[in-house]
């Protein structure tokens, strides 16, 4: 192992200071004089057209300073792709899902623009409307769109080896349907925003995890160049995909209103607007079947994957391409087939959230896969090994692996002694059962989208010896500041103290893709190693040059600079730095890099090549405690046994590791949107039931160490692995207390409650046969 | 209507306000006395991330009026360090990860603070008792309650 100073050590964040004394602002902090207040006006149907909108008595109302409505954006629309461009900052002539923006006020308070909101009339012609995505696919289901068939959103398909050859090889073919559920990113902070438009241009102080979206999305509707747009990033409430990651109705209607009033105008969405409006995870029916052989080896495997986009396309067609393009990790799959439809409803849009597009179908092949090895009698650990790839590796699809640790993950959590000890701490009499089980998943890391997909970072000598480290990424609470800060150190030889890192501003920080799909350590990170290498080799030159050796042989180390082998030429690093500033009439040092590795062929229509730049892999353990009488279901204990290739901050893996997994928890027990036709009948923390801190079991995290030859120290990703291998482990551990198979997540106590009866009630009338 | 007017000590300083009757506690911290460390998240009293210390009790600030606060003492975390040097529950939080995006930091620690003022020796189902009013989604709280727990052993000393 190499020897690192600031690397793989457990440093406390950067910004913890700033967080524990209430000083860090995030955007519903920020206030200006003379500010105005934006409320955003929702339909109450989920599916209508818009016959009229009159916004007289709101305009009469004593404080009110404008109303605006769709045609005040002249047709603007965006989207993820060109094809796609649907979503009206304001509908204009139809809304197509309960809660749709359709107009909004400013005026002087809050309170004034609340009171307001309510004074827009809005007459509607309320049409048909369709809820459940397999009956969005039926002949004569509601349309959505005119110039879209059959409500198909977007669908994507996989076909590679031989499906049919492989089913036949099988020794036992099983064909399964699975659903998982509604669930939402769940952040705490709402969104928030504050919008100035003066001479200069747009300026936007939003709670954004990836600004530049919102960026080229302003620069777009307003007619602007981008250099007049600047995205200010406050402090961010928690992100987790969707929501924060794309553009929302306030933020056009804010900028636009500052445009017409001269004033700053902010708006911030109650949790109400959130849980019924916002972006959540896209609920999915996978119908999976698979092959295998007597041994456990799989031979083939059919996914058809039906999801319910709601009433936009937003970023689902990356969602459906992750459901297939990593099924095939992180097992050997020979013959795989995938065929996804993201259908078209009037309930909100599904879109990106934490474990993207992977969780639904790694769920369906993960559960799958166990019942059947069941069947064939080999252990859950068996047929893991039996399957599981190592590295080097490609898939069917050309995935390529480089590190894995995965055979590791899964022997280190067969030893651990809560396995070994599975069937002795396992009990089925008494009211609370209790259980053990298992999952293994993969997840990509530095993940690439469409369009620009770099990182970049300036880093600034200052003459003192600190630097400015500049990243157009974004830090949404999972500490990739303080990651980024410690691989800026490591380079140049520095303390953490001594690197300087501000939050994102569209302005002066290099343009970046986004805090998405993982990939801020990874490719962020590999720009900061690129631009810190770039300042210690102007500093080696001067050095060089004075000592009269080879620049290459200068090394950079715990604040000081010497000549390997040679400890007399030596000094402290801060000493170079004045030197070298002051040499001459004076010198800058600017250092900068970007990220262009993981440029490699990306089919997006069949599914070929990386998706990502390296592979993460997860083995998970996970206890639970059945209450037959309840049906309450409460996790005890958890094993995780992480690759991330090498942990740069333990501590920090650990967090991620832990937050992901009880996320994931959350969605395979408590977590549900009850809908009715269209209307989300539970919006509030009350009724939406995520984790709370009893809920919360032991959570041990174990490192995989394997070093990727792709990411910066061998980094690859640490945050989304087990908020897929979370709901598996979950669902196996609750077959081992139970015998129960769960297709369908989240298993509420209702549905463990009528399970258990049934079981019941199966085993009576057999016991009477 | 009518404007009332109140008196109280907001983080060991008397402060005087004038206040609507529907005014909460929480617009008046962070609107009134710029304080916008407490959050508003939920809105509904669910999530915690509002709160503070109301005449010796945490309350959540989002559905107490301002008026309650007439001759009590709030406490809000920006009141917590002792001037440059943080309280021991916020340096634990620093030191054991305790807060990821930092949204329901405020009020977590604030919680933290009331759970050790009563009950120094909380254990760790204590702790996580004395938490469930604050949602975190970020860490699984699992940092969280080690944070609490390290801050409680730190504490024993200088009691």
């Amino acid at each position: 192992m190499e020897d690192f100073s600031v690397i793989g050590k457990r440093i406390p964040r950067i910004d913890g200071r700033a967080k524990v004394t209430g000083e860090a602002r995030y955007a519903a902090d920020y206030a200006f004089p003379g500010m105005l207040w934006c409320k955003i006006v929702r339909s109450p149907h989920a599916h209508a057209k818009i016959l009229h909108i009159d916004t007289s008595r709101a305009e009469q109302l004593p404080g009110v300073k404008g109303v605006l409505t769709g045609k005040d954006f002249n047709g603007w629309a965006w989207g993820w792709m060109p094809k796609t461009r649907e979503e009206e900052p304001l509908a204009t002539e139809r809304v197509r899902y309960l809660g749709e923006a359709v107009a909004a006020v400013c005026a002087v308070d809050e309170d004034t623009a609340e009171e307001a909101a309510l004074l827009v009339q809005v007459e509607y012609e309320e049409l048909p409307g369709v809820f459940d995505p397999e009956e969005a696919m039926k002949e004569d289901a509601p349309q959505l769109y005119d110039h879209v068939k059959n409500n198909v959103s977007w669908d994507f398909h996989m076909d590679f080896g031989d499906v049919e050859k492989g089913f036949r090889e099988a020794d036992l073919v099983r064909e399964d349907r699975f659903v998982t559920g509604r669930v939402i990113t769940g952040y705490l902070e709402p969104p928030a925003a504050v919008a100035m438009y003066d001479d200069s241009g747009i300026t936007l102080w939003g709670a954004k995890q990836s600004p530049y979206f919102v960026y080229r999305h302003l620069a777009d509707c307003f007619k602007l160049p981008l250099n007049k747009v600047r995205v200010i990033q406050p402090f961010v409430g928690g992100g987790f995909g969707g929501t924060k990651n794309d553009s929302l109705a306030g933020d056009f209607c804010a900028a636009l209103f500052s445009k017409r009033t001269g004033k700053p105008v902010k708006f911030v969405y109650t949790m109400e607007e959130v849980l019924m409006t916002c972006r959540r995870r896209h609920n999915m029916i996978v119908h999976n079947k698979m092959g295998m052989k007597k041994d456990g080896t799989i031979t083939a495997m059919h996914s058809r994957v039906i999801a319910d986009g709601g009433a936009h396309t937003a970023i689902g067609p990356l969602t459906m391409y992750l459901t297939g393009c990593m099924s095939t990790l992180p097992y050997k799959l020979p013959n795989f087939k995938h065929d996804a439809y993201r259908m078209y409803t009037n309930n909100p849009i599904g879109a990106a959230m934490r474990g993207h597009g992977v969780t639904h179908t790694r769920f369906a092949a993960e559960v799958q896969m166990e019942i059947m090895a069941e069947e064939l009698g080999i252990d859950p650990v068996a047929v893991r090994l039996k399957n599981a790839v190592t590295a080097p590796h490609e898939t069917v699809n050309k995935v390529t692996v480089n590190s894995c640790g995965l055979v590791e993950g899964i022997q280190t959590i067969a030893d651990h002694p809560h396995w070994k000890e599975r069937d002795q701490r396992k009990h089925t009499d008494g009211p609370v059962m209790h259980g053990a089980g298992i999952s293994a998943t993969s997840y990509l890391g530095g993940a690439r989208q469409r369009g620009h997909q770099s990182c970049a970072a300036v880093i600034r000598l200052c003459e003192d010896g600190t630097v400015n480290y500049l990243t157009g990424a974004t830090d949404c609470g999972q500490g990739s500041d303080t990651v980024l800060v410690q691989i800026v150190a490591e380079e140049l030889g520095l303390a953490v103290e001594d690197v300087d890192i501000k939050r994102v501003d569209t302005a002066l920080t290099p343009c970046d893709a986004g805090s998405y799909g993982s990939r801020v350590t990874v490719l962020a990170g590999k720009a900061a190693q690129e631009a810190a290498r770039d300042v210690r080799n102007q500093l080696a030159a001067f050095a060089a040059k004075k000592w009269e050796v080879r620049p290459e042989d200068i090394r950079f180390r715990d604040g000081r600079v010497f000549v390997e082998g040679s400890p007399d030429q030596a000094m402290p690093f801060d000493k170079l730095a004045k030197f070298a500033c002051y040499s001459g009439s004076g010198a800058v040092i600017l250092g900068r890099g970007y990220s262009d590795y993981g440029i490699d062929i990306l089919d997006f229509e069949k599914g070929i090549g990386n998706a990502g730049t390296s592979y993460s892999f997860t083995s998970q353990l996970t206890e639970v405690d059945v209450d037959t009488e309840t049906g309450f279901i409460r996790c005890t204990d958890m094993v995780i046994a992480h690759d991330c290739g090498r942990p740069l901050n333990p501590i920090n893996v650990e967090a991620q590791n832990q937050g992901a997994a009880m996320q994931g928890v959350g969605q395979a027990l408590y977590e549900e949107f009850k809908m009715d036709h269209g209307r989300t009948l539970n919006p509030t923390l009350l009724d939406y039931k995520m984790p709370l801190a009893p809920d919360t079991p032991d959570i041990h995290v174990i490192d995989i160490l394997t070093d990727d030859p792709d990411g910066p120290f061998g980094a690859k990703e640490a945050s989304e692995g087990a908020i897929v291998s979370a709901p598996p482990s979950v669902i196996t551990a609750v077959h081992h207390a139970t015998g129960i198979w769960f297709k369908e997540q989240p298993l509420t106590p209702e549905r463990v409650v009528m399970a258990l009866r049934k079981q019941n009630h199966t085993h009576s009338s057999m016991d009477k046969m | 209507m009518e404007m009332k007017e109140i008196r109280f000590v907001l983080n060991g300083e008397p402060v005087e306000s004038r206040v609507p009757p529907w005014r909460t506690l929480l617009e008046m911290l962070r609107e009134d006395f710029m304080l916008t460390g407490a959050k508003e998240a939920c809105g509904q009293g669910e999530c915690g991330a509002c709160t503070v210390i109301l005449g010796g009790k945490s309350v959540n600030s989002c559905l107490v009026p301002a008026v309650e606060a007439d001759g009590q003492e709030v406490l809000t975390i920006e009141g917590l360090a002792d001037g440059e040097t943080l309280h021991p529950i916020q340096e634990a939080f620093v030191e054991h990860a305790g807060m990821q995006c930092g949204f329901c930091t405020p009020g977590m620690v604030i919680s933290a603070k009331f759970l050790l003022d009563r009950n120094p020796q909380a254990d760790v189902e204590a702790i996580k008792e004395g938490i469930a009013g604050n949602f975190c989604r970020c860490t699984g709280y699992t940092k969280i309650v080690e944070s609490i727990s390290a801050a409680a052993e730190a504490m024993k000393g200088r009691r």
